[in-house]
C-alpha cells in the first residue's frame, strides 16, 4: 500500500490583551455578566463607527515581529459578511486583503519517540497575522428553542495567525500551537488561556501520495486544548487515510471534534460554501505604520506606531530564554524546553540556584523529576506549591554538604510537601536522617549491626 | 439677523420656538416633519432665554430653532429614517453634529421627512408619506397653474421637493425653522434644495462629522446644510465642522470657522461651466439661466471658461455599483435582534431575519440590498466593484484636473428642470428617477468635493430653480463667498405662502436669512 503523506495547517485566533475592543472603547473581560460590556458600536446601532484601537495595534506588530513576519507598513481592513445571531453588525470587519503581518515562521521542538533526551527543531511558516473582529456568543436553549445571545465578546480584538500546511501529525500541530502560546504570553499580546477561549485553534488536514497535489481538506474545529487539538489532527488523518482507501472521497466540509468520543464529526452547516462578499471597510482608512526612517519628523508621537520602536522593546522570546538557560546553567536543552513549558518554573530553579552551592546541573533534576512530578500529581501550579525556593535550596544545601543522603532528602522532600512550615533541618533532626560522619560512631554501630547478627 | 433679534431682545427664544411650533402645526400638510419634539424645543427654548437675559449667550446659534433629518440620531427622540424598520426607535445617542447644535443652544424642533433610508430624489418612497413642496401652496406657482377643476382640491397640483431631504428643505423653504440638516449622498442636499428655492450646501467629504447619520454610503455621505441663505449656511458650517475622534474618516487639519466676505470684484476669479452638465432632458428654462449666470460672471469681470469633466457620464452607473454595494452591507445589521422591528415570526433565527426584513424595509431599499449583494459576489467583484471605484477615480480626477488649470469654481445646473408634480413623478419608479435627477449632483460625492445650490430665480411655473456651484476640496471658504456674491445678485424671491404670513409677527417678513 502506498504510503500517505498528511498534511496539516492550521489557523489560529488569538484573543488580543487589551483594556478595550477593538473598535470600540468597550472592556475585555472574561465571565463578566451578560452583555454587560457592550458599547454602541458593539451592539450594531445605527450611526456608530469603529475607532482603531492603538494596543490591539501594537500588540499584532508585537506578534508580528516575533514570528519573524514582514510588517506590512500600510494595511486594510474589509468587511466579511454573514447572517448569524452573534455578529450583530451582518459582517466581521477583518483584514482579507492586505493584513498587517506576512511570510514569518515559527520553530517549535518535539521529542523523538517520547524520549527528552532527543529534541529536533522544526519550523512552520506563517503565512500571515491580520486584526479582526471576535463574534459574541451564541447560547442555544434547545428546550426553548430559543438561542441566547451574549454580545460581551462581540468586537473583541483577534490576532488570526494562519500556518501553513506543514506540520504533518497531531504531535506537531499541537508543539507548533504551544510555541506560539508561549511567545504570546511572553509578549504579552495575548493570554492565550484555551480554555478561556483566548486561543482557539483550528485545523486543516488532508492526505495525498508523495508525488502527487494535495488532498482535498477538511477543516477541525471545537478543539478546546492543546492535547485534543493532537488528537482531532491524528484521528482526522487516520478517518481520511481509511475512507480514501476504502474507495471514499473526502469532503471539503467543517467537522467538529468531538472529545468525548474522541473524533470528528460534520458540522451542522453554519456557513456552508458561503460568498462572504468582502468589500473594503469604508469607514477606516489604511492603516500606515511607520519605522524609525519613515517617520515623519513632526508627528505626534502618540498618533504614530514605530515598528523599530516596538522591536526594540521586544522581550526576550522564549527560544532565546532557553538558550540563555542552557549557556548559563549547563543543563540541556529538554530541561531548558521543561522549564519554560511550566509557568513559574523557569524562576523557581533560577531562586533555587541562587541560593545554593549544588550545581544547577544536579539543581535541574531535583526540579523537573521532584518538584514538578509532586506539582503534577496534585494538580497544583509552581506559584502554589507549599515547598518554596527558599526551602528547597535550604535542603539541597544539607545534600550538598554531605550531611544528609539523597535518600535522606527525598524524605525530607516528602515531609516538605505537608507545607507544616517545618524547615529541612528541623525535619533531619525529627528523624534523624543525619549522615554519620564520626567514624567511631559508624564503627560502633556497624559493630552493633554484626553482633546483632551473630545473635540470631 | 434673527440672532441679532434675539440678542438684542426684540423677541425672546421661547417666542421664536412658539411660533415655529405653531406654524409647524399649521403647515402640517407638507408632511414635512415626522416627529416634532414639542416639550423638549420648549425647554431648549426656555434655558436659551435664561442664558440670554443673562447676556451670555452661548453663540449665534443659542435660540435658534432647528430641525434635522430623520437619519440622524438623537438621543430620547425617535429616529425613523422614514422606515418601519426603525418605527418607535428611540436612539441612545445624539449624532456629533446633533450634539454640536444642542450644545450651542440651537432649539432642536423635530426630525424631518425623507425617501426610506435616504434613498430617492423625491421624498417620496418613505412609510409616513411624501413631503410637499411648500412652493405648491405660494402665490407665485398659484398664479401660473392653470387651475384643473374649480375645486378646492390642494391634491393633484402640489409638486414634489425633491429629495431625500425632503423635509428639511420643506422645514426651512416654509419658515418653520431657520436651518436644517439633510443629508447629500448623490444630491439628496442640494436638489430638494433647488426644487424648494434655499441654499443646500454639501461640505467636502470628511469636513464633518459622520458619527451618528446612519449611512447610506459611507464613502459618500455627508451632512447636509439647508439654509435660506448663503451666510447661515456659512454660520452653521462653522458651528458643524472639524475633526471627530468618533469617525475615522474626518480629517485632522485644524478648522477654523469664516466669516464670509462681501465680493465686490469678481475680476481674479475663473468659474468652469463643465460642457457635460448640458445633460439629456436638461430643460431648455434652466439651459437658459445657467447660460444667463455664466453671463453675469463674465460680465462682472470675472473669467468664464469652458471645460471638460468627460467621465461624467459614467458617474450614474458607478454610483448605482458603488451606492447598492455599500447598502447591502449597511442594511445587514438590521435582524431585529437589537433593536427596531422584530418580525413575531420565530420558527427560525433565519426566518425572523428573512421575515423582518421584508417588513421592515420597502421596495426601493430591498431593490438596492439585493443588487448591492450581486455585484459583491465573489465572481463579481472584479467586473462590478473594482471597476466602478476604478471609474470612480477616473471621475474624481476630471475634476483634479479641472481645478489645478486655474478654475476655481465651476457653475451647473442642479436639476434638470423645476418641481415635477407628484402625480407625474410617480409614473416612474425610484430607481428611474434616481437615475435621472442625480446626474447634475452625483459627480460632487465621487470625488468628494464641496458644492452648493444657490436659489436662483423662478420658473414659468413659479417654481424654484438653482444652479449649483462645486468648489475644491476644503476650499469651503472661497465656495460660500462665490456663492453669496452671487445670491445678491440675483435677488431670488420669497416665498408668499398664506400660513406663513399668519404667523408672522415681523420677524419672518423682511428677511430671509437668520
Amino acid at each position: 500500500l502506498a504510503p500517505w503523506v498528511p498534511v496539516v495547517g492550521l489557523e489560529i485566533h488569538a484573543q488580543i490583551s487589551s483594556n478595550s475592543k477593538l473598535f470600540s472603547g468597550s472592556q475585555v473581560q472574561f465571565a463578566a455578566p451578560p452583555n454587560s460590556l457592550v458599547s454602541f458600536f458593539d451592539a450594531s446601532l445605527p450611526g456608530t463607527l469603529p475607532v482603531l484601537n492603538r494596543r490591539c495595534v501594537e500588540a499584532a506588530v508585537m506578534t508580528g515581529l516575533a514570528l519573524n513576519c514582514s510588517i506590512n507598513k500600510k494595511s486594510l481592513f474589509d468587511r466579511k459578511h454573514y447572517f448569524y445571531a452573534d455578529l450583530p453588525a451582518g459582517y466581521q470587519i477583518t483584514q482579507q486583503r492586505v493584513p498587517i503581518a506576512v511570510n514569518g515562521s515559527l520553530s517549535y521542538s518535539l521529542c523523538i519517540d517520547n524520549k527528552m533526551s532527543q529534541m529536533v527543531t522544526k519550523t512552520v511558516r506563517i503565512k500571515q497575522i491580520q486584526l479582526e473582529q471576535d463574534s459574541g456568543k451564541s447560547l442555544h436553549d434547545d428546550t426553548r428553542s430559543q438561542t441566547l445571545v451574549d454580545l460581551n465578546r462581540a468586537g473583541v480584538g483577534l490576532m488570526e495567525v494562519v500556518m501553513e500546511p506543514d506540520m504533518c501529525c497531531g504531535e506537531e500541530a499541537a508543539a507548533a500551537v504551544r510555541e506560539l502560546q508561549l511567545i504570546l504570553q511572553t509578549l504579552g499580546s495575548s493570554q492565550a488561556v484555551m480554555a478561556e477561549g483566548q486561543l482557539r485553534v483550528d485545523a486543516n488536514v488532508s492526505v495525498h501520495h508523495p508525488g502527487e497535489p494535495y488532498g482535498v481538506r477538511t477543516e477541525v474545529k471545537n478543539i478546546n486544548s492543546i492535547r485534543f487539538l493532537a488528537k482531532a489532527v491524528d484521528y482526522e488523518i487516520q478517518r481520511q487515510i481509511e475512507e480514501l482507501e476504502n474507495g471514499g472521497t473526502i469532503l471539503n466540509e467543517t467537522r467538529a471534534f468531538d472529545s468525548k468520543l474522541g473524533c470528528t464529526v460534520p458540522m451542522r452547516d453554519k456557513e456552508g460554501k458561503q460568498d462572504y462578499r468582502f468589500m473594503p471597510e469604508p469607514n477606516l482608512p489604511p492603516l500606515i505604520l511607520y519605522d524609525a526612517k519613515s517617520l515623519p519628523a513632526n508627528m505626534n508621537h502618540q498618533q504614530v506606531i514605530n515598528i523599530d520602536w516596538i522591536h526594540e522593546r521586544l522581550p526576550d522570546l522564549p527560544s532565546v530564554k532557553r538558550e540563555k538557560l542552557v549557556e548559563q546553567y549547563g543543563i540541556l536543552p529538554e530541561h531548558s524546553f521543561t522549564l519554560l513549558n511550566e509557568e513559574g518554573l523557569a524562576e523557581f530553579f533560577e531562586n533555587v540556584v541562587k541560593q545554593t552551592q549544588m550545581k544547577p546541573k544536579k539543581v535541574i533534576g531535583w526540579i523537573l523529576q521532584d518538584l514538578l512530578s509532586y506539582l503534577k500529581q496534585h494538580s497544583l501550579t509552581v506559584k502554589e506549591s507549599p515547598v518554596s525556593s527558599f526551602l528547597l535550596a535550604d535542603l539541597l544545601n544539607l545534600l550538598e554538604k554531605k550531611e544528609i543522603s539523597s535518600t535522606a532528602a527525598k524524605q525530607v522532600l516528602a515531609e516538605l510537601w505537608k507545607g507544616e512550615g517545618k524547615t529541612p533541618l528541623e525535619i533531619v533532626k525529627e528523624q534523624k536522617l543525619q549522615l554519620l560522619q564520626d567514624q567511631k560512631e559508624l564503627e560502633q554501630i556497624c559493630q552493633a549491626v554484626i553482633d546483632r547478627q551473630e545473635n540470631e | 439677523q434673527v440672532a441679532a433679534a434675539l440678542k438684542e431682545g426684540h423677541v425672546t427664544p421661547t417666542e421664536l420656538c412658539q411660533r415655529c411650533l405653531s406654524l409647524i402645526k399649521s403647515t402640517k400638510f407638507l408632511n414635512a416633519y415626522i416627529t416634532v419634539a414639542e416639550e423638549t424645543a420648549l425647554k431648549q427654548a426656555e434655558a436659551s432665554e435664561e442664558r440670554h437675559k443673562r447676556g451670555q449667550p452661548l453663540g449665534i446659534l443659542d435660540g435658534i430653532p432647528i430641525a434635522v433629518k430623520d437619519n440622524f440620531n438623537t438621543a430620547g427622540i425617535e429616529t425613523t429614517c422614514a422606515s418601519n424598520m426603525l418605527r418607535g426607535y428611540i436612539s441612545p445617542y445624539n449624532a456629533t453634529v446633533v450634539q454640536k447644535l444642542l450644545d450651542q443652544g440651537a432649539v432642536l424642533l423635530g426630525k424631518t421627512n425623507l425617501d426610506e433610508f435616504a434613498m430617492g430624489s423625491g421624498s417620496t418612497d418613505g412609510v409616513f408619506g411624501p413631503v410637499r413642496n411648500p412652493w405648491s401652496y405660494s402665490r407665485q406657482y398659484k398664479e401660473k397653474s392653470v387651475p384643473k377643476s374649480h375645486s378646492e382640491d390642494k391634491e393633484p397640483d402640489w409638486v414634489i421637493t425633491g429629495g431625500s431631504s425632503g423635509g428639511s428643505a420643506a422645514a426651512v423653504s416654509s419658515f418653520t425653522c431657520f436651518a436644517a440638516l439633510g443629508s447629500d449622498t448623490g444630491g439628496s442636499t442640494r436638489n430638494p434644495a433647488a426644487h424648494c428655492g434655499v441654499v443646500g450646501l454639501k461640505p467636502t467629504y470628511g469636513l464633518i462629522s459622520r458619527h451618528g447619520l446612519i449611512p447610506l454610503v459611507n464613502s459618500m455621505d455627508v451632512p447636509g446644510i439647508l439654509t435660506r441663505c448663503v451666510d447661515d449656511a456659512a454660520i452653521m458650517l462653522g458651528s458643524l465642522a472639524g475633526h471627530d475622534p468618533k469617525d475615522s474618516t474626518t480629517v485632522q487639519d485644524n478648522f477654523k470657522p469664516f466669516e464670509l466676505p462681501n465680493l465686490t470684484d469678481v475680476s481674479k476669479l475663473s468659474i468652469g461651466i463643465p460642457k457635460e452638465y448640458h445633460a439629456p432632458g436638461l430643460s431648455s428654462e434652466i439651459l437658459a439661466l445657467w447660460s444667463k449666470a455664466a453671463d453675469l460672471f463674465q460680465n462682472a469681470g470675472a473669467k468664464v471658461v469652458e471645460v471638460s469633466l468627460p467621465h461624467t457620464r459614467y458617474s450614474i452607473v458607478c454610483y448605482h455599483v458603488l451606492c447598492t454595494a455599500e447598502v447591502a452591507s449597511n442594511m445587514a445589521r438590521f435582524d431585529g435582534l437589537e433593536y427596531g422591528h422584530r418580525s413575531d415570526m420565530n420558527e427560525s433565527t433565519e426566518s425572523m431575519y428573512a421575515a423582518t426584513r421584508r417588513e421592515g424595509f420597502n421596495d426601493v431599499v430591498r431593490g438596492r440590498i439585493l443588487s448591492g449583494n450581486y455585484f459583491l459576489l465573489k465572481q463579481n467583484y472584479e467586473k462590478y466593484f473594482i471597476k466602478a471605484q476604478k471609474v470612480r477615480r477616473l471621475i474624481a480626477n476630471d475634476f483634479v484636473k479641472v481645478f489645478r488649470s486655474g478654475v476655481d469654481v465651476l457653475l451647473t445646473p442642479t436639476t434638470l428642470s423645476d418641481a415635477a408634480p407628484y402625480m407625474e413623478f410617480i409614473k416612474e419608479d425610484n430607481r428611474t428617477r434616481s437615475a435621472q435627477d442625480d446626474i447634475l449632483t452625483q459627480a460632487a460625492n465621487m470625488a468628494g468635493l464641496p458644492a452648493i445650490n444657490v436659489p436662483t430665480a423662478l420658473s414659468e411655473r413659479g417654481l424654484p430653480v438653482g444652479l449649483q456651484f462645486i468648489g475644491r476640496s476644503f476650499q469651503e471658504q472661497q465656495l460660500l463667498t462665490v456663492a453669496k456674491w452671487f445670491e445678491k445678485q440675483v435677488q431670488f424671491p420669497m416665498i408668499q405662502l398664506e400660513e406663513v404670513k399668519k404667523h408672522d409677527h415681523g420677524v419672518f417678513q423682511h428677511q430671509k436669512c437668520a
